[in-house]
């Protein structure tokens, strides 16, 4: 490894760092007289253009990504599942950036512009680790950047609590996950991915099975939490209500795409251990053309802890996202359930790049019709001061584009066709059930779906309160053009990938070589 | 197949009309009247277009809905055209007499009209589809008829007769659709030649075990409801006497041959057989619709209701007819008294529909003249201030009793003269209806036209030109049938031979 | 050409949910010129289908997601022709019968199009995956439509019928999901799927999970309870639609999907219980259950509305029955009863909902009652007559053929199906006479607003008219000649039990 290596695997993420600064010294230096729009638009356009930059450069990352020195054995992987991650996360940084236009809640644009940057560099390290340090670093950057995001509307005391409660409970969970990590390399003696899952295939690690579930669990735990699986969920529904809106729209959603990004790869680590071993051929072979999954060492335990918390996300999640009367609360447990839903994809890891693919679709989609819900919530709440379910009422009369908007985002978040949450959905439980076609995943799919039955009572709640009930105060609420413009192509996106579904589906096949 | 599809022009011209009438408003009666009296030009063209050997003629065919056995398939003989010229002449009188229908006269005249396309298109059916759909047809104008124009208690007279029907209709259909599983078909004729080999029973059995009695009691009683057969008879005097006088013209001039028309077209042929098993308890039931139809029309004060019971009597002696006549025939006698009581009912029918519907027809005159008075101690002497309307309705009084030289007499002596040899029986016990009957009908003519005037009917006004105009004709036909019974006769007794040849008992 | 069904209705509804507000009428004249070209295209992609004797006909077929074999496959046989052309009848009808929406007309507008435009599409579908996508896409404009321009307890209806409705499409994309992965034969085309060769063991569940999951659209006992307090809350548009049509998609699937890619599934289990041996038989006895628990139920009912929707729940018990019959003379009749009710539920329906509770402001039957609504709307009540005399099954109208075909079917099924059946016939005339007469020919004493000066009930207006003479005529002539339907019918009847069922 030299550092040129390193440089060209890293580019975009230096990308999005020197455009961090860029935005600190225009905004600090430049612009410290001028007006806030003219700030924040600058600076939110300094950081798309970083984004863009960032975009460009995901490409000239080493197709066989960043490894060590002497072993071989990946730090950071290229292509696959990280490019299609990575330029996911940059172009919902993007969209997210461009909700802060007419924001409010803090007059630091440039400091938060440049904390978002740093986080989605973050992001950008997870969705390509492949070594466990290099994922917790990648995980503290961006979560650091998550804490601060959370508290950045200082005024606002639900803000700071949302952060102090999202701090502590992410510092547990960092601990949790570093004690895992800790025990893993205690049994294996390697921080590599693909090495570890060999070791604990092999047969020096099957003395060490209950230290390897200790471990296992404390990672769940750990990254449980950054996925808001239940039961590690108790800090969403603070967070999603506290934070300011593009703040949250940007947990919600680029932290999901990378944390998501980085199960993908534990689990194409682990059902990839015997790559590259030509002796192992025809175990490999084996696995492919087996219909049935065959447990091996981490991977059935893994899949086991999965299936529980997918299960109990996809049920915790709706039923108490049913009880909210607050829209942030309730995309709070909406989250939660998807997650379940994805966990599922998870657990049922296909040897093909099937699997992953329909998780990065689901993810990626979930993460721009999120985006969108958060944006229509900020709206709203400007003119309303609430975010409470009656907040929307008659929306329909006061913003009927808005109203659209949120219609077209709220049935594709309860996975109506023809719009892309639907076929996020279908994609995936095919994919799971690809895997394996009865029992146990017959039944967590079917669980699945009867909970997606469940949500659109919740989703119509919201819709009804915009379209049907009569509405208080029938004033006009103004949306910035750019707001609009950014939502209104969200809404297009989701319902054109809807109707096209093989767009997004062949982009991300196109990363995946004899898909 | 004639070139012409006359039958069919005939059932759709009352429907044209009916669409007419339901629009023209006041000038709803005229076109009524138009159309009826076109009706009628149409049912006597028919009529003369007969063929000579008493089959079936004017056939119209057409495939309908083949998955179902349904074939458009319409045609007459001697019994299917008269009962033809009958519902003309019937619906013609009740239109006639309707000249008082102020309240939605459009509507009245247009369900008039429904009621005869029905008529016609049952008297012209040889489907069961199609005949069940016109029978049907008719079913819902005469409802609406009772129900909106009725007397004070229309509502349960006209839900009532609704429900007997309808009850009868669905015994009829369930019967049916048996008899189509089984066989596939629903055209009579051909069920009638499956029937008379004995094939139709062999495929009923087949498929659905021995259920041929059933299936004959099904049909009987749909038929039974429509005629009526006494104890099914119960809706009939509310349903008479709360409908206004034109509508129980047509109930009991035309609806009611409905029901004898389906027995020989449908019962007999079908289920000859088994109605000869059953001969027994079904001529004890007809003699008990002669003699307690005539000894209830005794009971009643109300001249509608004295009518409405004699009409069961009158009904009865058809039935008598029919049943009598189910019995397999072991030499030329026992055929001879076949034909005679076969040609007594198609006559009587006839008669019995001219003649009570002209009765009707008196009642609502006189009610008219009295403020709606129509029971029998009401009246009294009226032959002195009201002589010309005393001398017709005595005339068709005595039609109705049955004296020789009106047309009442040659049906009743035709069927006594058959029904005796083949069940003598019966034939003594219905006799005592005769007699009650000619009782029954003196005493009106004696209660309203004779004794002392009471007060207020002094100035009781007689027929006028117009009525007496439209009943002339009416009186005539009785008086001409009466002395000329062969003009019938001649060209029902061909249909009546080819008839009795087609059934097996 | 058929197609063009399906994208004229999503064009016309975003048309009009782009239209400016408070132009009322243009929106209503939009809307019919919409569903009139539907109906149009769908009278001559019925001609169309003549010549070659309604034999299945490709519409369009390109690859739509390739990695899934997924196709967008429009087709049409006997069957889908003739519901296609409900379809048409039914969303004209609608239109006019909602000439009186005058409160956000053009979103009215917008959901009833995106409504008809997803029936067309699930009519049309012979892609198991396109077909779910349009009968999902049906659902959503539902909610809003009651919910929004509904009366009594609308939100609950609304929320109630589409939670119904997502339940059964749940259990339908479970069957979906779990056949497309058993099949393995990387493809969603229902032709496909039928002859792909899934095991019977799985048949054996997914069909009873598929059947049920279409069934409960299609109102079968005892997932019915959507659909009276649904048909009673939806505005008078929406509620013909919900009988007329979005039953038939239930039913429709039932058919299409359950019966046909999953035929095995109908096979006897091996053993009988109380005389049940098969799923055939436990869908049977509930749509024999269904028929005559909707009767009697509506023989119960104190609301005029509530009548109607019951007795849609036992008319389509005819339909499940005569799909369960499996012999071409009763499924003929079931696909049959499908237009039949579709027309007759949709003509009461705008009776009831529209020309009466319109004038009247109540459904009551007491109230009713005392209206003498026959002397005040002769017009109303002489299209009920006709309307209830069709619903009764009386012969001349399009039930009485599809009703005797289920029953004729039945009864060479297992002939007890027949006399229960028979038995809801009679209670159906029973409360059809029974409403009549409370609505319209009641005799009782007139109610005290009767002597209001000034309370004059409006006149009829032209668009009723139409839309009672559209429904009414095509009853009749269906019920006159009924080969014109039969004929598309048959062949695809007899195709379908040729290839697999049975």
């Amino acid at each position: 490894m030299n550092y040129l290596e390193l440089f060209r695997a890293t580019l975009p993420e230096t990308a999005l760092e020197i455009a961090a600064l860029l935005v600190l010294v225009v905004d600090l230096g430049f612009l410290r007289k001028a007006a806030l729009t003219v700030r924040a638009g600058t600076a939110a356009l300094l950081g798309v253009a970083g984004c863009a930059a960032a975009l460009w450069m995901v490409p000239m990352e080493p197709l066989g990504g960043l490894s060590y020195p002497g072993t071989g054995e990946l730090l950071l992987a290229g292509g696959c599942t990280a490019t299609a991650a990575q330029i996911g996360i940059l172009a919902l940084t993007a969209l997210t950036l461009l909700l802060l236009i007419e924001a409010e809640f803090t007059r630091h644009v440039g400091e938060y512009v440049a904390v978002v940057l740093m986080a989605a560099a973050g992001g950008l390290l997870i969705s390509a680790a492949q070594d466990l340090l290099v994922i917790f670093i990648g995980l503290e950057l961006l979560s650091l950047g998550l804490y601060i995001l959370t508290a950045f509307a200082k005024r606002s005391g639900a803000s700071a609590e949302a952060a102090m409660k999202y701090y502590l409970f992410g510092g547990m969970s960092a601990a949790f996950l570093l004690f895992g990590f800790s025990y893993l390399y205690g049994i294996t003696g390697t921080t590599s991915l693909h090495q570890i899952m060999l070791a604990l295939y092999g047969g020096n690690a099957y003395h060490a099975a209950p230290l390897m579930y200790v471990a296992l669990v404390m990672i769940a735990a750990g990254l449980g939490f950054k996925v808001a699986t239940a039961p590690f969920h108790l800090w969403v529904a603070d967070t999603y209500e506290g934070a300011p809106a593009p703040a949250a729209a940007f947990i919600a959603s680029v932290s999901k795409v990378a944390s998501f990004a980085l199960l993908i790869s534990i689990g194409t680590a682990a059902v990839h251990l015997f790559d590259g071993m030509p002796g192992k051929v025809e175990a490999v072979a084996g696995i492919h053309l087996n219909p049935q999954p065959v447990y091996l060492g981490f991977r059935n335990a893994w899949s086991e802890l999965l299936v529980v918390l997918a299960a109990v996300s996809m049920v915790v999640g709706n039923l108490a996202a049913l009880a909210q009367v607050n829209v942030r609360r309730l995309l709070a447990y909406s989250a939660v359930a998807h997650a379940g839903y994805i966990l599922l994809g998870l657990a049922f890891f296909s040897y093909s790049s099937l699997s992953a693919a329909a998780i990065l679709y689901y993810v990626l989609t979930y993460g721009l019709t999120t985006i969108g819900a958060f944006g229509v919530v900020g709206v709203v709440e400007r003119a309303t001061g609430s975010s409470r379910l009656d907040a929307f009422l008659g929306l329909h009369k006061r913003s009927p584009l808005l109203a659209a908007v949120l219609l077209v985002l709220f049935l594709s978040l309860a996975g109506i066709p023809p719009l892309v949450g639907f076929w996020a959905k279908f994609n995936l439980f095919a994919a799971v059930l690809s895997v394996q076609h009865s029992g146990v995943a017959l039944v967590l799919v079917a669980l699945a779906v009867a909970m997606s039955a469940v949500s659109l009572y919740y989703y119509l709640q919201v819709l009804k309160r915009a379209y049907v009930l009569p509405a208080v105060d029938e004033t006009a609420i103004p949306v910035h053009p750019t707001t609009l413009a950014v939502l209104l192509l969200i809404a297009v996106a989701v319902v054109l990938l809807g109707c096209f579904p093989a767009l997004l589906q062949g982009w991300i096949a196109g990363f995946y070589p004899g898909m | 197949m004639n070139g012409f599809p006359l039958l069919t022009l005939l059932t759709v011209l009352p429907v044209v009309g009916a669409a007419v009438a339901l629009f023209s408003g006041k000038h709803a009666r005229g076109v009524a009247l138009t159309t009826t009296l076109a009706g009628l030009a149409l049912a006597l063209t028919v009529w003369t277009k007969l063929p000579a050997d008493g089959s079936i003629g004017l056939v119209e065919r057409a495939a309908w809905a083949p998955s179902l056995g349904i074939e458009y398939h319409l045609g007459v003989d001697g019994l299917g055209a008269l009962m033809l010229v009958l519902s003309a002449i019937v619906t013609l009188m009740s239109v006639d007499a309707a000249h008082r229908v102020h309240r939605q006269p459009g509507l009245y005249f247009a369900l008039v009209l429904l009621l005869e396309a029905g008529l016609f298109g049952s008297f012209t059916a040889l489907n069961f589809f199609h005949w069940f759909l016109f029978w049907e047809l008719s079913l819902i104008p005469a409802f609406f008829l009772i129900k909106l124009w009725g007397g004070a208690k229309r509502g349960p007279a006209a839900t009532q007769f609704f429900v007997y029907t309808m009850a009868g209709s669905v015994a009829l259909l369930l019967a049916f659709l048996a008899v189509f599983l089984s066989t596939g078909s629903m055209d009579f004729e051909r069920l009638t030649t499956m029937a008379a080999t004995g094939a139709l029973e062999q495929a009923v059995t087949a498929h659905l075990g021995p259920v041929m009695m059933w299936l004959a009691v099904g049909v009987l009683a749909g038929f039974a409801v429509k005629v009526p057969l006494m104890p099914f008879h119960t809706w009939l005097p509310a349903a008479y006497s709360e409908a206004p006088s034109p509508v129980t013209m047509l109930l009991t001039g035309a609806m009611s041959k409905m029901g004898v028309y389906g027995l020989l077209r449908i019962a007999l042929p079908l289920f000859g057989h088994q109605i000869a098993q059953i001969r027994t308890p079904l001529l004890t039931l007809a003699v008990l619709t002669v003699v307690m139809g005539a000894w209830a029309a005794a009971a009643q004060k109300d001249l509608k209701r004295v009518f409405a019971y004699s009409s069961v009597n009158h009904l009865g002696y058809c039935l008598l007819g029919i049943f009598a006549i189910a019995v397999p025939a072991t030499g030329t006698a026992a055929q001879t008294s076949q034909a005679a009581a076969l040609n007594g009912v198609i006559l009587q029918m006839f008669n019995h529909g001219v003649t009570a519907a002209a009765l009707f027809w008196f009642v609502a005159m006189l009610q008219e003249r009295s403020g709606g008075e129509r029971g029998i101690d009401h009246f009294g002497g009226l032959r002195k201030p009201a002589p010309v309307l005393a001398g017709l309705m005595g005339i068709a009084l005595f039609s109705s009793l049955g004296l020789p030289g009106l047309n009442g007499f040659v049906g009743e002596f035709l069927i006594f003269r058959g029904v005796f040899p083949l069940t003598w029986v019966a034939a003594s016990i219905s006799i005592l209806g005769l007699l009650v009957t000619a009782a029954v009908i003196l005493t009106v003519i004696q209660k309203v036209f004779t004794g002392p005037l009471p007060e207020k009917w002094a100035n009781f006004t007689d027929m006028h030109g117009g009525e007496r105009l439209a009943m002339a004709p009416v009186i005539g036909l009785m008086l001409l049938i009466g002395l000329l019974p062969q003009l019938i006769v001649d060209s029902v007794n061909p249909t009546v031979v080819n008839l009795l040849a087609h059934w097996k008992f | 050409m058929l197609a063009w069904t399906i994208y004229l209705s999503f064009a016309g509804a975003l048309l009009q949910a782009l239209l400016p507000k408070g132009r009322p009428a243009l929106s209503r004249w939009l809307a019919l010129a919409v569903a009139l070209s539907g109906l149009a295209l769908a009278v001559l992609g019925f001609a169309a289908g003549m010549p070659d004797h309604f034999a299945r006909f490709t519409i369009v077929d390109a690859p739509w997601v390739p990695s899934m074999g997924i196709h967008y496959l429009l087709a049409a046989d006997g069957i889908s022709l003739v519901l296609v052309l409900l379809t048409g009848l039914a969303a004209v009808a609608g239109v006019l019968f909602s000439w009186n929406i005058e409160i956000r007309t053009n979103q009215f507008f917008a959901f009833y199009l995106a409504l008809i435009g997803g029936v067309y599409g699930v009519f049309l579908s012979f892609d198991l995956f396109l077909l779910f996508v349009f009968y999902e896409i049906a659902i959503v404009p539902k909610y809003f439509l009651i919910a929004i321009w509904g009366s009594t307890r609308r939100e609950y209806g609304a929320m109630k019928l589409a939670l119904y409705s997502f339940v059964g499409s749940a259990m339908v994309l479970i069957g979906l999901l779990a056949a497309y992965a058993a099949s393995g034969s990387r493809s969603t085309g229902l032709v496909d799927l039928a002859h792909a060769g899934l095991p019977v063991s799985f048949q054996m569940w997914a069909f009873p999970l598929v059947f049920i999951g279409f069934g409960i659209l299609a109102g079968m006992w005892p997932f019915h309870t959507w659909a009276p307090t649904g048909h009673v809350a939806a505005p008078t548009a929406a509620s013909m639609l919900l009988a007329g049509v979005v039953m038939k998609l239930g039913a429709y699937g039932c058919l299409r999907v359950a019966m046909s890619v999953f035929p095995h599934g109908m096979d006897p289990w091996g053993f009988t219980l109380l005389g049940i041996g098969s799923w055939r038989d436990v869908f049977a006895l509930l749509a024999v259950i269904g028929i005559v628990y909707g009767a009697l139920v509506a023989l119960a009912q104190t609301d005029f509305k509530f009548v109607i929707g019951y007795s849609s729940v036992s008319h389509m018990g005819f339909v499940l029955l005569g799909l369960m019959t499996l012999n071409q003379i009763g499924m003929t009749g079931a696909v049959l009863q499908m237009f039949s009710h579709g027309v007759i539920a949709g003509l009461l329906f705008a009776i009831v909902g529209r020309i009466v509770y319109e004038r009247t402001h109540t459904r009551q039957l007491a109230e009713l009652e005392t209206m003498h609504l026959s002397k005040r709307l002769p017009f109303a009540a002489w299209a009920f007559v006709i309307a209830g005399m069709a619903s009764m099954g009386l012969p001349g109208f399009s039930g009485f053929v599809a009703e005797l075909q289920v029953l004729v079917g039945a009864w060479i099924a297992r002939p007890w199906w027949t006399i229960v059946a028979g038995v809801g016939i009679v209670v159906g005339v029973a409360y059809t006479w029974r409403a009549m007469q409370k609505a319209f020919f009641s005799d009782a004493p007139p109610g005290p607003h009767l002597h209001e000066p000034g309370h004059e009930l409006a006149a009829i207006t032209w668009p009723e008219m139409a839309g009672v003479a559209l429904l009414g005529a095509a009853t009749l002539a269906v019920g006159l000649y009924p080969r014109v339907l039969l004929d598309a019918i048959e062949p695809a009847v007899r195709a379908l039990l040729a290839g697999g069922l049975q």
